[in-house]
């Protein structure tokens, strides 16, 4: 499925945020957001992906 | 000191953790300064792992978490901002940036305003990044903050406080409402400037990440906001055009 990851296309075989988080190797501390919409860690699991999707991975950086 | 809904500050020094030389000298300036707050934003994560690093340096200095909203220029982006920040940093904390305009990066007030009453809807505990202007901080409050921070000068400018009387009337206006200076300061005697007025709390980044030795600024900050902080505390002199003699007069000797 054809979807973009925090700006790039990317071609991903899972179908769930929390499947797509593993298959890129972002496990760590982060938040996620899909169609600019914030999505929990608890829903990820049952947040399923959908063609084109943009889905946001942030994690912490430093701020002023 | 005022509280910060509910939370006494070890001292009244803020301290971003942006553009520092290396992650060691940040760690150096906030053992330097002794600040009680690091403010912290959220960016997209890369392969490596960047954020995960840097999340667990700032966890180690045991200080409050205040993540921000910046480069945010919509309600809409301001408010997931902070609900992902909510999560990813355990912290109801948020200094709410509303960016307006571009060179200056002024905060948009009416957005700023919308926002933060969302989010206190939200049961976030908002630091709102204003201007010195009294209705918006009237409005501010109304919305559900319980802090104000309104500018010195404009972001990374080091300008110092730009507009003394504003955030003068600013800290009459409201004197049960902890007020820190957000933005603007270049050096410690601009920090002390603001505690001098009675400000709660000063929050700074570039004038000590910025300067040849960040960990030694911080230090003459801290010690600044502490001087600016007693001194508001001695009551000081009014200002007076021509001199008082302060040596007694009576019994100067005639000669």
């Amino acid at each position: 499925m054809k979807i973009v990851l925090n700006g790039e296309a990317r071609d991903v075989a899972a179908t769930n945020l929390a499947a797509l988080l593993v298959e890129c190797g972002l496990t760590g501390k982060v938040a996620t957001a899909i169609n600019e919409e914030f999505v929990p860690a608890g829903l990820r699991a049952t947040k399923t992906l959908n063609e084109g999707d943009r889905v946001e991975v942030l994690a912490p950086m430093q701020g002023g | 000191m005022r509280k910060f809904y509910g939370t006494d500050l070890p001292n009244p020094l803020m301290l971003g953790t942006a553009q520092y030389p290396s992650p060691a000298i940040l760690e150096e300036a906030f053992r330097a300064s002794g600040a009680g707050v690091a403010t912290v934003s959220l960016r997209r994560e890369g392969a490596g792992g960047a954020g995960q690093t840097f999340w667990q340096m700032i966890r180690d200095l045991g200080v409050y978490i205040l993540p921000n909203t910046a480069g945010c220029h919509t309600v809409k982006e301001a408010v997931t901002t902070a609900q992902m920040a909510r999560e990813v940093f355990g912290t109801d904390w948020i200094k709410l940036e509303l960016i307006g305009h571009t060179d200056s990066l002024q905060p948009d007030v009416f957005q700023l305003v919308e926002a933060a009453r969302i989010l206190s809807e939200d049961g976030f505990q908002v630091f709102p990044y204003t201007t010195e202007d009294l209705i918006v901080g009237e409005r501010l409050l109304e919305a559900g903050c319980e802090v104000l921070m309104p500018w010195g000068a404009p972001i990374g400018s080091g300008r110092g406080l730009n507009n003394e009387y504003g955030l003068r009337a600013m800290r009459a206006e409201f004197p049960d409402t902890p007020l820190v200076v957000d933005a603007g300061i270049g050096l410690p005697s601009h920090a002390a400037h603001a505690m001098e007025l009675g400000y709660d709390a000063v929050l700074l980044n570039t004038a000590v990440a910025r300067a040849g030795d960040p960990a030694l600024m911080a230090k003459a900050m801290a010690q600044a906001v502490e001087a600016g902080r007693l001194a508001y505390e001695a009551d000081p002199i009014e200002a007076r055009d021509m001199a008082e003699a302060s040596t007694p007069v009576i019994g100067k000797a005639f000669l």
